[in-house]
């Protein structure tokens, strides 16, 4: 019986690999497997070569695998492509007929395309496949046609049926062709229930969060959160607007946020770049906002659907001038969803502009999870309230305190009115060039606060610590495969996740690593930026840096496989 | 209410003379006329002379980036649909550096006024052509003189589907101040571009040269600011004569109307303290 398994579905753009690899997600999904799924796809809309990667397996997964044990291929350039990461004793399918390809002894041949045509449409092939891929796993029951029935559900009867059609002529083949059983799994308990990648889980975040105004340009590995905030913006009272470029974006987030409600947007990179003058706005006029920076690799338009981690440096810096905020990198799909609602919570407290950064990799990759903790971060307010409101007749909007946070007030909710300014202002919040005012609001905006943030920074986490005898410090994304390798070296390999890097928790950090001697990073970018800000900020050094800049991110094979030359 | 309920008490900064003073008096006046109170009306502005403006009335305001005026005007009004929202901006900030904002948002009709103090050039940096000064005019940059087309703003507007376009004269207060509460008024985006001298920079477009040329359209019984074509004619004109007044005006469906937030509770009245996500986790089930 098998702990694991990996299944890749390649072929070329638009020839359905995303519908064949849901489908199984979904039917996997039922079956209570823990699933991850990943994509690598390229920017086109037809041909090139592209994969859907899916895990599944008994313990929870958050990384790829280098091999596969089940490759499909739907045309003949991804045979070569992707045969040679056939894992030992794994199959490769295929059409020899439509590739004009000899038969191997590891491929699995199936006439894919005769089948479908003779069912109307090379289309077919696609459900085909997916009936041929629950055969081979030895899942036999009726919830393979109600995820057909599901999937199709807009297409209309005869498509389904069509589509039933299909899926059945795979699992039959499968039953007269593939005799044996070594790919059969058993199924875990019932405990996941929601299936999603990182984007959806901070759109939820955000709406759980109350953010009730979205403005942003689609770019891409960070659109599908403006998508997922629209299909939900009618039912939550939310309006998303898709703004002319990122600039008006950022600024609109600011102008609904000084309204009064809580507000988002996400980019790229490039996008972000536009939105730094914005950026510095939030921070001078003192208006939360928050920003997910979906990475991709860079500089300009780089590789714009595969992953990076690269941002970090223009994260923590951009913007003109000194102020504070908070940069947080959840390494999970659920950590994506508890930081998003934090980071409304701090961006408020505070009155701060608040990245999140994700990437490509945590964007697209999917997990069945289990329910998401409604009571784990609660929603709280920092804004002087409706009823309070309606004393206050003499309101000074930058009011100097000793925690840097002057009240915030919601126009027309005050008997009074509102200055905010982009200029240094005074406390009234009125355009001044006072040397001592200056200093005071300089004081306020980047000291004051920070201490404020630096006693509520979320602490690093720490894995497989104890006898470790080799520790390894990450962020972001590369969570999941860093995780693996930690967990398969018997203890002596420690692992940080940092869910927070600035203000990084540096108290947390040393004391952790007090008594290693052996700290490296891992990075999915060229320079060792987290290195550098380790030893800049915590004084942490850092003896060697794994890092990956091919567009592509860490799967859990090759890091042990870097990681172990190191031991 | 009276106008020194609208009085603010920050000093003013313009030079004296300046035609800001004009709007400044007619958009007070505006406001009494109105009669919401200074809580209930938001100014907003990007950055130069006309940006400074919220400051000196008693209103809320919010003075964000030069040439980003509009988005967050915009999205304030989203955000509190019972805000009157207004924007003071000029030729550089609202025609240059926030073209492209002033384009799409045109496109999205939603209900703020937006107050254009077209001085014919930039004053804050001191004196370089702006997007509507005249061909041929010499400034410290432009050395041979400006070569480029001016930018029509008028006419940009009408073909972009604005319902409501409008010049103003800041000498001839009445008149301005009867033309910013239409604007406010107006259901959807409203554009005042209103000529204005600066009297450092600006020394072809001064009082005498405006006052020789302006006339009003409201002594014009015949013209239909309803007429597109027409209005297309009016926007153009530009020399010996320049008209003031409602260039065009048309009934258009809002932003707000469109996407029924007009109907809705308002976003900030929206209580986000406990909200229940479960009917979002259906379609990841």
């Amino acid at each position: 019986m098998l702990n694991e398994l990996t299944i890749k579905i390649a072929g070329e753009a638009g020839q359905g690999m995303q519908t064949v690899g849901f489908n199984l997600c979904q039917l996997l999904k039922r079956t209570d497997f823990y699933i991850f799924a990943n994509q690598d796809y390229m920017s086109r809309v037809r041909g090139g070569n592209n994969f859907f990667q899916l895990r599944i397996s008994q313990k929870p997964s958050q990384a790829c695998r280098k091999l596969s044990d089940i490759i499909v291929t739907l045309d003949k350039q991804s045979v070569a492509i992707h045969g040679t990461n056939l894992s030992e004793g794994g199959i490769l399918i295929m059409d020899s007929k439509k590739f004009n390809i000899a038969q191997e002894e590891r491929y699995f041949d199936i006439p894919m395309y005769e089948m479908a045509l003779s069912l109307g449409s090379d289309l077919f092939v696609n459900s085909i496949v997916y009936g041929l891929i629950s055969g081979i796993l030895g899942i036999t029951n009726g919830n393979i046609f109600e995820v057909i029935k599901e999937a199709f559900s807009d297409k209309g009867e005869e498509l389904i049926s069509k589509n039933i059609a299909a899926a059945k002529a795979g699992i039959d083949y499968a039953k007269n062709n593939f005799k044996d059983e070594r790919f059969f799994m058993t199924a875990r308990t019932g405990e996941r229930t929601l299936l999603m990648n990182g984007n959806e889980a901070i759109a939820l975040g955000a709406i759980r969060a109350g953010c009730k105004f979205y403005s942003g340009y689609p770019m891409t590995p960070s659109t599908s959160i403006m998508n997922e905030m629209a299909y939900h913006a009618k039912d939550f009272n939310i309006i998303v607007e898709q703004a002319e470029d990122e600039i008006a974006a950022i600024n609109m987030v600011i102008g609904a946020s000084f309204a009064g409600v809580r507000a988002m947007t996400a980019t790229s990179g490039g996008g972000l770049s536009l939105m730094v003058e914005g950026l510095s706005l939030a921070a001078m006029t003192e208006t939360p906002a928050v920003i997910v920076d979906a990475q991709r690799p860079a500089p300009a338009t780089g590789f714009p659907t595969r992953t990076e981690q690269a941002d970090l440096n223009f994260v923590l810096y951009c913007g003109h001038g000194e102020f504070t905020r908070a940069v947080f990198t959840p390494g999970t799909i659920e950590e994506a969803y508890y930081l998003t609602i934090h980071a409304f919570n701090l961006a408020e407290k505070y009155q701060i502009p608040v990245l999140i950064m994700t990437d490509q990799y945590l964007a697209d990759s999917y997990r069945n999870i289990s329910e998401l903790d409604r009571n784990a971060i609660k929603v709280k307010r920092f804004i002087i309230s409706r009823e309070a409101s309606k004393n206050i007749t003499n309101y000074k909007r930058y009011e100097l305190t000793d925690s840097g946070i002057s009240p915030r007030a919601i126009p027309s909710w005050i008997n009074d009115v509102i200055y905010a300014d982009s200029d240094e202002h005074n406390q009234e919040g009125h355009i001044t060039e006072e040397a001592r005012v200056r200093e005071s609001m300089v004081e306020k905006r980047l000291y004051k606060k920070m201490q404020g943030l630096e006693k509520e920074v979320i602490e690093p986490k720490s894995y497989n610590f104890e006898k470790a005898t080799i520790v390894i410090i990450g962020f972001g994304s590369t969570f999941g495969a860093i995780k693996e390798v930690s967990d398969a070296s018997s203890g002596k390999i420690g692992f940080i996740h940092l869910p927070q890097v600035w203000p990084l928790p540096k108290k947390g950090l040393t004391d952790l690593l007090k008594s290693k001697q052996k700290v490296i990073t891992v990075e999915n970018n060229a320079s060792g930026q987290l290195a550098k800000l380790l030893h800049s900020e915590a004084d942490i050094k850092i003896e060697k840096s794994i890092l990956k800049f091919d567009g592509r991110p860490f799967n859990a094979d090759d890091l042990i496989e870097e990681v172990n030359k190191l031991l | 209410m009276n106008i020194n309920d609208f009085k603010s008490n920050d000093p003013i900064a313009w030079c004296s003379g300046c035609g800001d003073f004009g709007i400044l008096t007619a958009l007070k006046k505006s406001l009494l006329k109105l009669g919401r109170e200074p809580k209930d009306i938001l100014l907003v502005s990007g950055i130069g002379q006309a940006a400074k403006l919220p400051h000196y009335i008693k209103s809320n305001c919010f003075n964000g980036l030069h040439g980003r005026a509009i988005p967050p005007a915009v999205a304030a009004k989203i955000a509190n649909n019972k805000l009157t929202v207004i924007v003071t901006t000029g030729d550089g900030d609202c025609y240059g550096e926030g073209g492209n904002h002033f384009l799409h948002n045109i496109r999205r009709n939603t209900d703020i006024t937006v107050i254009v103090h077209n001085n014919q050039i930039y004053g804050l940096t001191k004196g370089q052509a702006s997007p509507t000064t005249d061909p041929g005019y010499v400034t410290k940059v432009q050395t041979e003189g400006v070569v480029l087309e001016p930018l029509h703003p008028l006419e940009m507007a009408i073909a972009l589907g604005c319902a409501f376009v409008a010049r103003g004269y800041c000498s001839d207060l009445e008149h301005l101040s009867w033309l910013i509460l239409e604007g406010i008024n107006h259901r959807g985006f409203s554009l005042i571009d209103v000529l204005q001298p600066c009297v450092t920079f600006n020394k072809k477009n001064t009082y005498e040269w405006y006052s020789k040329r302006v006339y009003k359209l409201n002594d014009d019984k015949s013209y239909n600011p309803n007429d597109k074509d027409s209005a297309y004619r009016k926007a153009a004109e530009w020399g010996e004569r320049i008209p003031i007044g409602i260039i065009y005006k048309a009934e258009k469906e809002s932003y707000e109307e469109k996407t029924g937030l007009n109907q809705k509770t308002a976003l900030i009245d929206e209580n986000i303290d406990d909200i229940d996500i479960s009917p979002a986790l259906k379609k990841f089930i």
